[in-house]
């Protein structure tokens, strides 16, 4: 084979081609995993979200405070008897008034009020549809129109929730706002962040 | 003696035996034959390659005195503007090079789409600056989260939620790429990254790309003309070219003169534009518990914006309005293989052309403006009214304009091949 035989096998460079590039694009993929994971949320970043607690009795009957937990908004809504009585006569404006979409709330909240005490909204106020945090329109009417029935509306692209945190029909926004997993300490005291643990 | 082509001696003459300094001058320059009836649009060009040279140099600037830190970022952007030495100044060229950037490009654009010179042998060409004007889009994106005000927030917070409505891969993907659970100190230094080193670099090169694509193929012109059919035939020099130095170098230079006369009294008299090259909110440090009343993106991307807030969720997805912002936007792609007609100008098309360019045009502005409002502007409807009853009035007028937005291009093959083109001469015309 050494000198004198000018014959070139091409099946053996088109093989030793193949090879060669197949192993480079696999080294080369390897190289890429550790540049690529490099850019997932750090473990400083995984580590910030502990549970904040809350005290309930500051927000008086309706109104709204916010707390923060995992850097998002929390709105902690207490809501009086005539807010309370708004939500059901909202039913037939609803994407979804039955909850259907199970991940917006954790099983102790999937209730007419979507809340373990009725008066008490614990919602994380973040839109569904891309991220904004909607403002807090709890009167009736006002600027919203005269068949407000208070709730929050997004300023971003419009979607607009009534007072548990459901969604209107014909918002951009798809689901309902998040409910947080969050549990009583004692009467007054919140935990957010951690689940209420289920009655046996 | 010169040993090499271009027969020059001293210094030159040494460079050109070792690099093709001469023959490059030549080939690109003094020898490089533009048609001789180039008119205002095609001053477009050249400005968005000086718009482009002026942000790096402005940005070398502000990158000295920036800090890409959550806790740092805004204040270092006051610092610039209060206490750095004319950081005022560079600062304003920086931000407004940013919008009339892209003033710059969609007048080449719409420049492009007017005279055909999309077409073959130029597909390539127009596709590089396609894919020039996305990853444009993206140095703007990235560039606008820098300062850390309220607009410069939420915008990111809007834009990065866009992928995690992606089906399966989303959530993840926009994780991924804020590096975080929102958007936080992580996504500003990794933005900062992207807008100062990766794009600039990869904009650079699809621009090299674009002009070797020009220079190759040739520039079209306002007639549609092919000029390099008709060339003399003792030189072999196309007989409506001229050299593009010294001609067009002085004629963009008059054009520069005038693109600065603007840029200066803006950057000197309205840098803010009233809000629309840098808005009020974003003279407000980032909030992650508060949005401002009303958002919208900087005003270069609310015509795409507006497509994105037309389009309803579809089966509890907000994915297909997602869609269909990136569709208007990569649909550009495509053109080339849309347009049917066997005329490049619309000098020579017919007035079926005209018309389609020219409501796509008007969806462009009012798409454009309607980006920049809340959507409840014009109000409601009166609930009575059947179908529409208690939906916005800007939403459906935003509806209506991205279905003409998308006609044209989803009906050019057909418009484009039925239309009464007039037949284009053999030489250009001459005013």
């Amino acid at each position: 084979m050494a000198n004198g035989n000018k014959k070139i096998d091409l099946n053996r460079r088109k093989f030793l081609l193949n090879a060669t590039s197949v192993t480079g694009a696999i080294g080369a993929t390897a190289l890429g995993v550790p540049f690529v994971s490099s850019m997932l949320p750090s473990e400083k970043a995984k580590a910030a979200g502990a549970p904040v607690e809350f005290d309930v009795s500051s927000v008086s009957p309706g109104q709204i405070k916010t707390t923060e937990w995992r850097g998002q908004p929390v709105w902690i809504l207490n809501r009086s008897k005539g807010m309370l009585l708004s939500l059901e006569a909202n039913s037939n404006n609803l994407s979804d008034p039955d909850l259907k979409v199970v991940s917006q709330q954790p099983k102790y909240c999937q209730n007419a009020t979507r809340s373990i005490k009725s008066n008490v909204l614990v919602v994380v106020g973040i839109c569904t549809h891309l991220g904004c945090s909607p403002s807090p329109k709890l009167d009736k009417k006002g600027d919203m129109g005269a068949e407000w029935e208070g709730g929050f509306f997004c300023p971003c692209h419009g979607s607009k929730f009534d007072l548990a945190g459901r969604v209107y029909k014909g918002s951009p926004a798809p689901t309902n706002l998040v409910v947080p997993p969050h549990k009583y300490l004692d009467d007054n005291t919140i935990v957010i962040g951690e689940d209420q643990e289920e009655k046996a | 003696m010169p040993n090499n082509k271009n027969e020059t001696t001293g210094l030159i003459g040494w460079i050109d035996e070792r690099f093709p300094l001469s023959s490059f001058i030549k080939n690109h320059l003094t020898e490089y034959y533009a048609p001789k009836n180039f008119n205002f649009w095609y001053f477009f060009g050249a400005l968005a390659l000086f718009v482009f040279v002026m942000q790096i140099l402005t940005g070398i600037f502000l990158t000295m005195h920036y800090k890409p830190d959550a806790a740092l970022a805004f204040a270092s952007v006051e610092y610039i503007m209060r206490d750095v030495s004319f950081g005022w100044l560079i600062r304003y060229l920086h931000s407004t090079g940013a919008s009339l950037f892209f003033v710059v490009i969609y007048l080449h654009m719409f420049k492009g789409l007017m005279y055909g010179s999309y077409k073959k042998p130029r597909e390539l060409l127009w596709l590089f600056g396609v894919l020039i004007f996305l990853l444009l889009m993206a140095e703007a994106f990235f560039g606008y989260l820098l300062p850390w005000g309220q607009m410069s927030y939420w915008g990111a917070q809007v834009i990065v939620n866009l992928f995690a409505t992606i089906p399966f891969i989303g959530p993840d993907l926009a994780e991924w790429v804020r590096g975080d659970y929102l958007v936080s100190d992580a996504t500003l230094n990794r933005f900062f990254a992207f807008h100062v080193i990766a794009l600039p670099l990869a904009l650079a090169g699809l621009i090299f790309g674009h002009l070797i694509a020009l220079h190759e193929v040739g520039s079209n012109n306002p007639d549609g003309v092919e000029i390099k059919a008709v060339k003399d035939k003792k030189t072999g020099i196309p007989l409506d070219g001229i050299p593009f130095h010294p001609y067009y170098t002085v004629k963009d230079l008059i054009g520069l003169s005038v693109f600065l006369i603007v840029f200066a009294s803006i950057v000197f008299f309205a840098p803010e534009m009233g809000g629309y090259f840098l808005e009020h909110n974003n003279f407000v440090p980032a909030n992650p518990l508060v949005t401002p009343d009303h958002i919208a993106p900087v005003w270069y991307f609310t015509p795409f914006y507006s497509i994105l807030r037309a389009v309803p969720p579809i089966l509890n997805s907000q994915f297909p309005g997602v869609a269909a912002m990136g569709l208007s936007v990569m649909i550009f792609f495509l053109v080339p293989w849309l347009d049917k007609s066997p005329v490049r100008s619309i000098r020579y098309k017919g007035l079926l052309y005209k018309k389609w360019l020219t409501a796509f045009v008007l969806s462009f502005f009012v798409l454009g403006y309607l980006g920049t409002v809340p959507s409840n502007i014009w109000g409601q409807f009166n609930s009575l009214l059947p179908l529409l009853g208690g939906g916005d009035v800007a939403t459906f007028v935003a509806r209506i304009f991205t279905a003409i937005y998308f006609s044209f291009f989803i009906f050019m093959p057909y418009y484009s091949k039925k239309d009464k083109t007039k037949k284009v001469p053999n030489r250009v015309t001459m005013p």
